[in-house]
């Protein structure tokens, strides 16, 4: 427990360290999600407009 | 180049590499932190503080590199017209922003305890900033235009322009008198690192690297569908325009 | 194919000519782009008296002094030639110590000393555990730190 405590203090640097890793993940995890959810939706979006319009599949363009 | 241009060719390829791309991130992530929080030794100066170093620089080194593939991309769509470079270049974008945020918050919560100050202006510093603002004037300026080829276009141009800042940053520490001290790795002489600190901050690079690739390829696979979904429907209104146009019933059955 | 090499020829061309107009705006402003005078930048530049600047070095060794009021320090800043005495009273950075580099802003006054308003600690680029950096000390491969960090040290 002391180990743990001793640990996260950082040398007494803990108040930047820790921010610095939160904002990472924040704004990194954050575009991840965020590209990854817009991915599926067009996916999700495609597939039921094909399967609404069967014949239309290669009649697109 | 356009073997790989071809965006049916971009979807199969990018379909069958993309899930092992997406675990190999993964991976290296969860290596790259252990070696980072546990494994890397406080600095002699530093202490504790210098593992923000294993965040900050490989996001450094990301800002500069996806601002070359912007680059690249850009002048590969304005030579060629080619509408997979436009997409890539516009889609690189974010995540170079994003990567030049977090490099700049990082810096300033590294600088406020080792040199005193959250921010200097100083020739580094104020030039990885000219770089934050490129990246968000370019994603601005693509889309102020109705027509995206247009706005494609502009956006290729000041993604030219700006590559000027690439060396300014990187050689600034060294052409002026910068608060922000030298190159500890890329240099001449070899690095100034030792191999216990070297090892996890080039795992993180490595990490890092395998990220963009990841979420570009996403991100490009994203907007392909967009476009695909976009010529769909539009393909769908006309043949509402052309079947009202002669009073007859859509053939295909349309949700109202 | 021939309007594909127009175009390449002009983003190349578009490419030179900008490097170029960057490469004659940064060599005319290199001096406005000055962070920080060295000590002896202060001696032969005409740096101006009572007027906002930062200065750069090392902290000479065995320069720093606590006044009496336990507040105000006075400290030496050398960059090998030349050297400046510094007066500054607050909170110093975790990184200032003798030998370390600094930038301290603030004004020059006439008697050639310079009164800080504030110091900034600069480090360099060398990275290492502390067990590494006193097995160097002890073997005498230490190498010290250039005079003021980066852009002197051509000099």
């Amino acid at each position: 427990m002391e180990n743990l405590t001793h640990y996260f203090a950082m040398g007494g640097y803990a108040a930047f360290v820790w921010p610095a890793y939160a904002v990472a993940l924040i704004v990194l995890g954050g575009m991840a999600l965020q590209s990854l959810r817009a991915y599926w939706r067009n996916l999700r979006q495609l597939e039921t407009l094909q399967q609404e319009r069967p014949g239309r599949r290669r009649g697109a363009r | 180049m356009n073997r790989f241009a071809n965006p049916t060719r971009f979807m199969r390829i990018s379909a069958a590499v993309l899930p092992a791309i997406g675990w190999l991130t993964a991976l290296l992530l969860v290596v790259g932190l252990v070696l980072a929080l546990f494994v890397a030794p406080p600095d002699y100066q530093q202490g504790e503080s210098v593992r923000i170093m294993f965040i900050h620089v490989p996001a450094a080194w990301m800002a500069l590199f996806v601002y070359a593939n912007l680059a690249l991309a850009s002048a590969a769509g304005l030579i060629w017209r080619h509408p997979l470079a436009e997409i890539a270049a516009q889609e690189a974008a974010p995540l170079g922003a994003a990567f030049t945020l977090v490099c700049l918050v990082t810096g300033s919560l590294w600088g406020q305890p080792m040199w005193g100050t959250w921010w200097v202006w100083d020739a580094r510093l104020t030039s990885v900033l000219v770089m934050f603002f490129l990246y968000l004037g370019y994603i601005a300026l693509v889309h102020a235009f109705d027509d995206p080829t247009r706005g494609a276009r502009a956006g290729a141009i000041l993604a030219m322009v700006g590559v000027v800042n690439l060396p300014i940053i990187k050689f600034s520490v060294d052409w002026w008198n910068t608060l922000h001290q030298p190159a500890s790795v890329f240099r001449l002489g070899g690095p100034t690192i030792v191999l216990s600190m070297l090892l996890p901050l080039l795992v993180m690079a490595i990490a890092f690297t395998i990220l963009f690739f990841w979420l570009w390829l996403v991100r490009i696979r994203s907007a392909i569908v967009a476009r695909k979904l976009r010529s769909l429907r539009l393909a769908g209104a006309d043949d509402f325009a052309q079947l009202d146009a002669s009073g007859g019933k859509p053939a295909g059955s349309y949700p109202s | 194919m021939t309007r594909k090499r127009r175009r390449l020829t002009a983003v190349l061309a578009g490419l030179a000519t900008l490097g170029l107009a960057t490469f004659l705006v940064l060599t005319a402003f290199s001096d406005n782009l000055v962070f920080f005078y060295s000590p002896s930048d202060l001696k032969t530049k005409h740096v101006p008296f009572e007027r906002q600047l930062r200065i750069g070095g090392l902290v000479e060794e065995h320069s720093v002094k606590r006044e009496a009021d336990g507040k105000t320090i006075d400290f030496r800043v050398t960059d090998g030639s030349n050297t400046v005495a510094v007066t500054f009273t607050g909170g110093l950075p975790d990184l200032f110590r003798e030998g370390q580099g600094v930038v301290a802003e603030g004004v020059l006054r006439r008697d050639g000393s310079f009164l800080a308003s504030n110091v900034l600690a600069k480090h360099d680029e060398k990275y290492m555990p502390p067990e590494v950096a006193d097995a160097l000390k002890r073997s005498g491969h230490w190498q010290e730190t250039s005079a003021s960090g980066n852009a002197e040290a051509r000099k």
